[in-house]
């Protein structure tokens, strides 16, 4: 028998629900300020004052309806994150929708939760006028989301056991420190750093490709925010190769790299144990994976002569690999290049490295480093014990931070969550295909939402069909929250429906 | 005489077929190495790189990076942006696919830039409207976290 939640669930739900919004519209006087002081866009930063006052009224109002001491449960928490990360959506659309640069609330809404996921698939209209206030908050988005949703509240307006709850259902599941307090302000420190650092050196090289002061460090901080959280927005239309420079290549690279690590080896290396950088299972993985879907992507390029020659094959080729691989989704080709010129092979390592994503526990997406290196170990165990005698007592160890021994439960877990992703990548391909799209497109747009990648093979516009949208809006979401929270807001609207 | 004629001719030629960017990128290696012509909008930052320039030039639908020498981009006032309409230009040049002077991007080599249209700057007057819904928003939040308290 399912027990049917109670009116103290939904209080429980409603009241940290309400915290979460108020913290999502409190950022949204950072483009209110920025719109007034710095941009001189007096109507864009309005915009943001009015969304922000709408939001947090919704959210103070929930929380003084649900207002409640009892603790939040696991189960409630994972159902608070699952909403909240909807909520961010509709309610952050608001400003964009009132830019006039998007078609519909469905397509602002699309912008806003790829955003958030740190996907990067946009629908704006005309983006080379959109004003820098609007922008900024597109690339805000990313920032923020990356970091977590919930984090910005653990960090700041929700205290006690809550928020580990809350911690655990965004899709991390490691600590950094003992107090989880503590992990989510860390993680905004290194952002932090990071930011400024990042900032700096875009900028830098912004001015040395003939961008002027002002302009080079406005689109630092846009690239910077959606590279090292593996977004992939940009505030002109032909995103990366709008700069036409190497050295900007190559430093967006880095971020992206170092934007999909896991919070955890950051943590390591800012403690000086930089052993771990090569010990780690993750880092090694994602070292194999790059190399292998590189030759794959080589292979495939060199075949059709796209790149006349080696060093712009390799240039144009491992960009758009990082770019998936870290599942942010810079492009220094036009979408639609990827179809019309790259054929299936090189699409295929594409598609191979999106769907495979970054490290656990870091702004990426997809099925993570941690779980294919440790399906790849069990593997191994499992064909080990399939040559010894069956007596034989075989482990396999892995590390991760510390060294671990692998276990059947964990090993189900982390299928489990792969077989996940898998249906996800599906499920889009299935609505693409059955809408009309070729197969591989299908399969390319499908894999790039739901793995939080953001690169296009031009099928995300907004004259897709509205199925579609809300289709890669969900893929979005259950693949930023790898699932759990959403088969929690599943599970708590069938136990409302059929439990007793 | 006959050069001066045969310049008339190769200007007129040059503007006779303008591309959209779409029509460009979807046949690439069609265009890859013809000069080929196309007119938008010059938006975002004119980027200069020694004697030459990269200016973007939209068509409504997406930018393509048009690399000229800076003689050529001297009549161009206005970029594109929030604050500003940009010059509508049309462009004659060789297209590349992948250019392999600029590692492999897609782009305009310039040989002609005409300025059709001249951009302005878009006064964007502070909306009344916004202002009232605005600041009666942040009053009613305020008066309702301090009416909070008491409830």
């Amino acid at each position: 028998m399912i027990p049917k939640p109670q009116l103290n669930d939904f209080k429980n739900i409603g009241y940290y629900l309400g915290k979460i919004i108020i913290g999502i519209g409190l950022t949204m006087f950072l483009p209110f300020i920025a719109g007034f002081l710095l941009f001189n866009e007096p109507n864009p930063a309005l915009d943001f004052l009015i969304s922000a006052n709408i939001t947090i009224f919704i959210g103070l109002f929930l929380s003084w309806l649900c207002k409640t001491d009892k603790e939040l449960q696991a189960g409630p928490a994972m159902v608070v994150i699952a909403l909240s990360w909807l909520a961010a959506m509709a309610l952050s659309a608001i400003p964009l929708l009132l830019s006039a640069h998007y078609k519909s609330f469905l397509d602002a809404c699309f912008e806003t939760m790829s955003g958030f996921t740190t996907t990067g698939l946009t629908l704006v209209q005309d983006l080379d006028h959109l004003s820098r206030t609007h922008n900024l908050w597109r690339h805000l988005g990313p920032f923020l989301g990356g970091q977590g949703i919930a984090i910005i509240a653990i960090s700041f307006l929700v205290g006690g056991s809550g928020s580990l709850k809350l911690y655990l259902g965004e899709g991390r599941d490691e600590k950094l420190v003992p107090n989880v307090m503590h992990t989510a302000r860390f993680i905004w420190a290194i952002s932090l750093v990071y930011l400024i650092f990042g900032t700096l050196v875009l900028g830098w090289v912004g001015m040395s490709i003939g961008l002027k002061p002002k302009s080079a460090f406005f689109h630092a901080v846009c690239i910077f925010m959606a590279g090292f959280d593996t977004a992939g927005f940009s505030p002109q239309s032909p995103n990366i190769l709008y700069y036409h420079s190497l050295a900007y290549e190559i430093v967006t690279i880095f971020f992206m790299v170092i934007g999909s690590f896991n919070f955890n080896l950051h943590y390591q290396v800012w403690t000086g144990n930089f052993k771990e950088l090569w010990k780690n299972i993750e880092t090694r993985t994602l070292l194999f994976v790059i190399m292998i879907v590189t030759l794959l992507t080589m292979v495939g390029l060199n075949k059709l002569g796209v790149y006349s020659d080696g060093m712009i094959m390799f240039r144009k080729g491992f960009f758009q690999l990082v770019s998936g691989q870290t599942t942010t989704g810079y492009m220094t080709i036009y979408a639609q290049q990827f179809v019309n010129e790259w054929g299936d092979l090189a699409l295929t390592g594409i598609i191979l490295s999106m769907a495979l994503g970054g490290c656990a526990c870091s702004t990426a997406g997809g099925i993570k480093m941690l779980r294919v290196g440790i399906i790849f170990k069990a593997l191994r165990q499992d064909m080990k014990s399939a040559m010894f005698s069956p007596d034989a007592i075989l482990v396999q160890k892995f590390h991760h931070i510390r060294t671990m021994f692998i276990e059947d439960k964990q090993v189900r877990a982390v299928l489990m969550i792969t077989l996940g992703y898998l249906f996800l990548y599906g499920l889009g391909t299935f609505v693409g295909v059955a809408l009309g799209y070729p197969l591989l497109n299908a399969l390319f747009e499908s894999t790039s939402a739901a793995a939080n990648v953001g690169l296009s093979c031009g099928i995300t516009d907004t004259s897709m069909p509205a199925i579609l949208k809300v289709t890669y809006i969900i893929e979005m979401w259950a693949g930023r929250l790898e699932l759990m929270s959403v088969f929690a807001l599943i599970g708590f609207i069938v136990a409302f429906v059929k439990g007793k | 005489m006959v050069l001066s004629l045969a310049l008339i001719v190769s200007s007129v030629n040059c503007y006779a077929q303008t591309s959209t960017s779409l029509d460009l990128i979807n046949n690439a290696k069609h265009y890859d190495g013809k000069t080929i012509s196309y007119k938008g909008e010059v938006i975002g930052d004119v980027m200069v790189r020694g004697d030459h320039a990269w200016v973007h030039v939209n068509d409504g639908i997406i930018a393509i990076g048009v690399w000229a020498p800076k003689t050529m981009i001297q009549d161009i006032r206005y970029a594109g942006e929030y604050h500003k309409k940009g010059d509508i230009v049309e462009v004659s040049g060789i297209f590349h696919r992948s250019c392999p002077e600029h590692g492999g991007d897609l782009d305009i080599h310039a040989s002609v830039i005409r300025k059709i249209t001249s951009g302005s700057s878009v006064i964007q007057p502070i909306s009344r409207k916004k202002v009232y819904i605005g600041v009666f928003s942040l009053i009613l939040v305020l008066l309702f976290y301090a009416l909070k308290k008491f409830i």
